[in-house]
């Protein structure tokens, strides 16, 4: 099966890899050759803007004045949810059920997020989502980039059939797996157990893709020069190719991260008990049993959010170009 | 190794046939080599990928019996899903959720083209506060939705009181319910919008903008001009995740509803409609079938999208 084949089957594959070149660090990814238009309005856009600055700034001041005010007025909008989620994670419940709504709680609740802990199993809840991150972070991490790899730089045989076959399977809705993941991880007696949320995201078609979309735009001479100096296929992977691929590796890592912690169906689906689920699980679950506490509510939720807030506003720029290269969570 | 003992010059030679031979070898093959890289993946996706989809397949031609058994059963389960009223209602409501979700689309084009002005202060805190909601837990920012959406005391019933104005109980009465449901999901997808039509136009070389400038063409013209018609690839692509992911709608509808909720089935999603039947229901082999259906649907409006692409994505 030809290369030319797959980029026409894949076509949104194709203009993700488009999406990826055009993310905010370009960040050496060489574009696939279907890019190439991409590529060339990029370069223009780089040379334009070294042009730019030149040029007659009179009249934008009226004008970004008028911008501030949309983008300020929208942006206050888009976290107004957060912010009063934060308000009410604060307040008593009486707070939350008053109106007109409280803005600032007349005694500030902190212990409401300590009673998070007390009245459901966060802390048991909270460990299932760290681990199941972690695993799924490290276990991708390492096996779609030596996948990814030898898809890029190695020839072997039935490597366009696999290759399209892989492909495929990003593009199927993940309803077509579940029955029978289901009844895998039942049959291991892993349902309620870490391992069982964690082993089907282990492997990601998407992620090999990914991968191996960076490992092709690394230049040649690297490997060669180790490959010369006798290392073997490993050595050349692990000591040279690896480090040269962070910026992929960090996408891939980003985009991980934000599934695993996030993911509900899957999860859902495995667990059933309130000490075997990760965070998501619970707070869907937490409506019914604790459905009037709201202030419980809002610091659980919050709390469940926090380390990928964080994250994101830790390393926006990473994170921006990781979702960048994504496409599809 | 050996190569160290020898001469620079007849180092450069010995490389030189060294790159020649892999040249030759890379035609062929790396030996096994690849399959020590490719084969905790490749059989790890067979596993839980690949024969799931076979598997699944097959269990939509199945009956599922209460303590275990499958039947074959033909076409049964597809007859029912055609005979099945709640299977259009969930397209449509799909739809109407998938729309809503795209008219955030245009919205991030405005957006875009005001935060990636030349030389905009704030830009970077402008895009992240637009990008926060992207990242958050969908089951999280669901019970925050549910609250901000109550119809006794949430603050947006509140507001409507002021102006004399009975909200509904959004996210229990059937059509605000998925209103609601889908506000939340241009809310949460805005920032992804953001983030690929803002790189899609950096592209765009500004001499274009200049040299409109100078031929007198107004800023409205310009963005309609110049600014839409070079961001179609991006917009195209942004619709094509857009629609594939509105399809896939389930975590915000499960967390802001719940399964008790009256409103649920003139509400439902197809993939609710899924995990109800495989997973509360047990009835696996329908599910199946519902499975198949919405790959089907995926696949044909994908494809549908970009066999129209032609008429309206502009390819620099």
């Amino acid at each position: 099966m030809s290369e030319s084949m797959l980029s026409t089957k894949s076509g949104v594959e194709s203009r993700r890899s488009g999406v990826a070149t055009a993310g905010p660090s370009r960040a050496g990814g060489k574009p696939s050759d279907r890019d190439g238009a991409d590529r060339d309005g990029a370069g223009r856009g780089t040379k334009g803007r070294g042009a730019k600055s030149h040029g007659a700034k009179g009249g934008k001041q009226g004008a970004n004045v008028l911008a501030h005010c949309v983008l300020s007025i929208g942006g206050l909008a888009m976290i107004s949810p957060l912010l009063y989620q934060i308000v009410m994670s604060l307040s008593t419940n009486a707070e939350v059920q008053s109106t007109p709504p409280t803005l600032w709680p007349s005694v500030v609740q902190w212990h409401n997020f300590a009673d998070v802990f007390t009245s459901m199993n966060f802390g048991s809840q909270l460990w299932v989502t760290v681990a199941i991150t972690v695993i799924r972070v490290i276990g991708q991490v390492l096996l779609c980039s030596m996948a990814g790899y030898a898809f890029a730089r190695m020839q072997f045989r039935f490597k366009g059939l696999i290759l399209a076959v892989v492909l495929s399977i990003i593009m199927v809705p993940s309803q077509l797996f579940l029955i029978p993941q289901y009844q895998i991880i039942q049959n291991l007696g892993w349902l309620n157990s870490i391992a069982g949320i964690v082993a089907p995201g282990i492997f990601s078609a998407f992620g090999l893709f990914l991968m191996r979309q960076f490992f092709m735009g690394l230049p040649d001479e690297l490997e060669d020069a180790a490959r010369l100096d006798g290392a073997n296929p490993f050595q050349i992977f692990f000591r040279v190719m690896l480090p040269l691929a962070a910026n992929g590796l960090w996408a891939l890592v980003i985009i991980t991260v934000l599934w695993s912690w996030n993911d509900l169906l899957w999860p859902l689906v495995v667990t059933s008990t309130a000490n075997a689920a990760p965070l998501s699980v619970g707070l869907s679950n937490l409506q019914g049993e604790h459905a009037n506490n709201y202030p419980i509510l809002m610091a659980a939720s919050l709390m469940a959010m926090a380390p990928i807030l964080i994250m994101f506003l830790l390393m926006q720029k990473r994170v921006m170009a990781g979702i960048g290269r994504s496409g599809l969570k | 190794m050996k190569a160290q003992t020898l001469t620079p010059a007849s180092k450069s030679v010995r490389a030189a046939r060294a790159a020649g031979d892999r040249r030759k070898g890379k035609s062929k093959s790396d030996g096994w080599w690849p399959w020590l890289f490719v084969v905790p993946t490749v059989a790890g996706i067979g596993v839980f990928y690949l024969w799931p989809i076979i598997q699944t397949f097959y269990y939509s031609f199945t009956k599922w019996g209460v303590f275990g058994g499958t039947k074959f059963i033909g076409l049964d389960n597809y007859v029912r899903m055609f005979a099945d009223s709640t299977i259009p209602q969930s397209i449509l409501n799909t739809l109407i959720y998938t729309v809503v979700v795209l008219l955030g689309i245009p919205i991030a084009v405005i957006l875009a083209s005001l935060i990636e002005r030349p030389g905009l202060r704030f830009a970077a805190l402008y895009r992240t506060l637009y990008f926060i909601p992207y990242i958050t837990m969908p089951a999280a920012v669901g019970i925050v939705w549910r609250l901000i959406y109550n119809g006794d005391f949430g603050p947006i019933n509140w507001f409507l009181g002021l102006f004399g104005i009975q909200g509904p109980y959004w996210t229990s009465t059937p059509g605000f319910a998925l209103l609601a449901v889908a506000t939340v999901g241009l809310w949460m997808s805005l920032g992804f919008n953001l983030i690929i039509i803002s790189a899609g136009l950096r592209e765009i070389p500004r001499e274009l903008f200049e040299a409109a400038e100078m031929d007198g063409a107004s800023r409205v013209r310009q963005f309609f001009s110049i600014t839409v018609p070079l961001l179609t690839p991006s917009i195209f692509f942004v619709t094509i995740v857009t629609v594939i992911s509105g399809f896939q709608l389930f975590d915000l509808l499960y967390v802001m509803m719940g399964k008790a909720n009256l409103a649920m089935p003139q509400t439902q999603s197809l993939v609710y409609i899924f995990y109800n039947q495989a997973f509360l229901q047990n009835d696996k082999g329908y599910a199946a079938a519902i499975g198949i259906l919405i790959l089907v649907i995926i696949a044909l409006l994908t494809a549908f999208q970009f066999r129209i692409q032609k008429r309206w994505v502009n390819y620099v």
